[in-house]
């Protein structure tokens, strides 16, 4: 908490010292952070691991999409309450599936009902594009209930400062929103089942309802992640939909370590960065994450965070 | 006046007899021990009351209630509130929280999800005050994973007993301490209990323990009761010096 605000005046000052195309990252970056907050309040707080999170992030991505193609929508702001309203039909309707489950058949559930989501994705070409997607020009976009839109050839670094502000300004109330959630009297509850589903259930809780609603909010989280990030990458693919999407949030929370708060959010950025530079690396840059996420696990199993906070501890 | 009854209650588990054909009464205010040989059937008498198991056959009354298929939340909202043999907590987080928890759960407040829960003052008080007089003041900020095992049960009994129940049933609270520990637990316990005016009904094994604290005991022998009396009476019986405490009177 101490160190919320120099990070904040220093993501502030990025698009002014940095060039567009750093800006342009951390933009991905801070969406997939928004994404790894609502994984995490499942994996961290609620002890579930969902393989199949990119139901949701592909449900808020598809949202803008099919807003943009076939309701001439432009406004981001109706694009995010889109994108909310149908990651949370979508978790609803999932969690009532997965919730009764824990363990690796939760992990499975969560899984196969986001392939179900792929393959709708894939097969129903005429709505969504099939593999070539759909498009989401960042010219057709304007933000601020139509205030500020970004038409003309040299428009896109002025979308990318403009953007990575409203990013911002929506991770930091994720965040914050997050962070009360968590503390609050209903993620402490969470965190019990976690602990001890059976003396939690032998003090009046319905663990059932409780998981939905964290299923429920962790779903909306992952979705407007979705929602942010497609006008950014101008074109979602049913590939936001498959199975190594979810992987990579998964990714992001074990980078960072899911036993803490911010663990999450470092994993998205910085695995972001990985992606990017391994990539441009070497052709073989799954290997490079593949063998990065091999060493988390058998050496640093609390996360770059969570082995930091330790090793703070010790020191101290 | 009786709290709690149950009617020919019985639980088989293929074969064993867990439970056969019991007629339990638990009167208000007591303060109660359960005893039995390993695999008498406390504990699985325990299990069928407060709704861990089904019974098989039989029926439950709280009062003149009849609670015998009520679910987990009706039983506790009817006002049973039970501990487990084996320590039950929320290992990682505090020890206040543990107990704060439980306060939430009985004030119906769980569901807050924009409110920060310490912020909560009157639930903090009752909490630490609840702490307080268990002795575990000290211990609040803490991980509760963190404590020593008599402070753990201890713990344990607190988290039920923040249910604020009418009926209490505590599993073995004294199981796996030192002598030492044992007396300052029931100490401590039955200060509490009493001091709360809860009805509780303790399983232990210790009899030295049993005969000190108890208002009344009740004997288990292969799923039935084999006796039932003030604890100088249970002393004084022949069937259970010869089944439970393997001397003759």
């Amino acid at each position: 908490m101490k160190l919320a605000v120099p990070i904040l005046i220093v993501l502030a000052l990025v698009p002014v010292v940095a060039s567009t195309y750093q800006t342009q990252l951390l933009t991905y970056g801070l969406t997939l952070a928004i994404a790894a907050l609502g994984f995490n309040l499942l994996l961290g707080y609620t002890g579930l691991l969902s393989f199949g999170h990119s139901a949701y992030f592909g449900a808020g991505a598809y949202a803008v999409a099919l807003m943009m193609r076939y309701l001439g929508v432009s406004s981001m702001e109706l694009f995010l309450l889109g994108g909310i309203v149908c990651s949370a039909a979508l978790a609803a309707l999932f969690g009532v599936v997965c919730v009764r489950h824990t363990r690796i058949f939760f992990a499975i559930l969560t899984l196969a009902l986001s392939q179900v989501l792929w393959t709708l994705a894939y097969k129903f070409f005429w709505i969504t594009g099939g593999t070539d997607g759909l498009r989401v020009p960042f010219s057709k976009l304007t933000l601020l209930g139509g205030l500020i839109g970004f038409p003309g050839a040299d428009a896109f670094a002025r979308f990318i400062s403009f953007y990575y502000y409203y990013v911002l300004v929506v991770f930091c109330v994720c965040t914050a929103l997050m962070w009360l959630i968590v503390h609050s009297p209903f993620g402490k509850t969470l965190q019990a089942i976690r602990d001890n589903e059976t003396r939690a259930r032998f003090l009046g809780v319905r663990i059932w309802r409780y998981r939905w609603l964290a299923f429920l909010v962790s779903g909306i989280f992952t979705g407007l992640a979705g929602t942010l990030w497609v006008p950014l990458n101008g074109l979602t693919t049913p590939d936001v939909l498959y199975w190594p999407q979810s992987g990579k949030i998964v990714f992001f929370a074990v980078l960072g370590g899911f036993r803490n708060f911010s663990g999450p959010i470092v994993g998205a950025v910085l695995f972001n960065y990985l992606e990017v530079y391994a990539i441009a690396l070497t052709e073989y840059w799954q290997i490079t994450l593949g063998a990065i996420l091999i060493i988390l696990v058998t050496f640093l199993p609390a996360g770059i965070v969570g082995t930091a906070q330790r090793l703070s501890a010790k020191f101290k | 006046m009786n709290l709690l009854r149950t009617e020919a209650l019985k639980k088989h588990f293929g074969e064993t007899r867990a439970v056969d054909g019991v007629n339990f009464t638990v009167n208000e205010g007591e303060f109660l021990s359960l005893v039995g040989t390993n695999g008498a059937g406390k504990t699985t008498l325990v299990n069928l009351i407060s709704a861990f198991l089904a019974p098989d056959s039989g029926r439950i009354f709280i009062g003149d209630r009849d609670i015998t298929h009520a679910s987990v939340e009706e039983r506790i909202r009817a006002g049973i509130a039970r501990s487990f043999q084996l320590v039950n907590l929320f290992d990682d987080l505090s020890v206040l929280d543990n107990v704060a928890l439980a306060i939430f759960a009985r004030e119906g407040k769980t569901k807050r999800i924009l409110a920060l829960a310490e912020r909560d003052a009157a639930v903090t008080r009752e909490a630490s005050d609840l702490l307080g007089e268990f002795g575990l003041d000290g211990k609040s900020e803490g991980r509760a994973g963190g404590l020593a095992q008599g402070e753990r049960k201890l713990l344990d009994v607190a988290v039920a007993y923040a249910l604020r129940p009418r009926l209490l049933f505590l599993d073995e609270p004294t199981s796996g301490v030192s002598t030492r520990d044992k007396a300052q637990i029931m100490d401590t316990v039955s200060a509490v209990v009493r001091g709360g005016g809860i009805t509780a009904v303790v399983i232990e094994h210790d009899m030295d323990v049993v005969f000190k604290y108890s208002d009344r005991v009740v004997v288990m022998h292969e799923g039935r009761f084999l006796a039932d009396g003030p604890p100088g009476e249970i002393r004084q019986n022949s069937d259970v010096a010869k089944y439970l405490l393997g001397t003759d009177v």
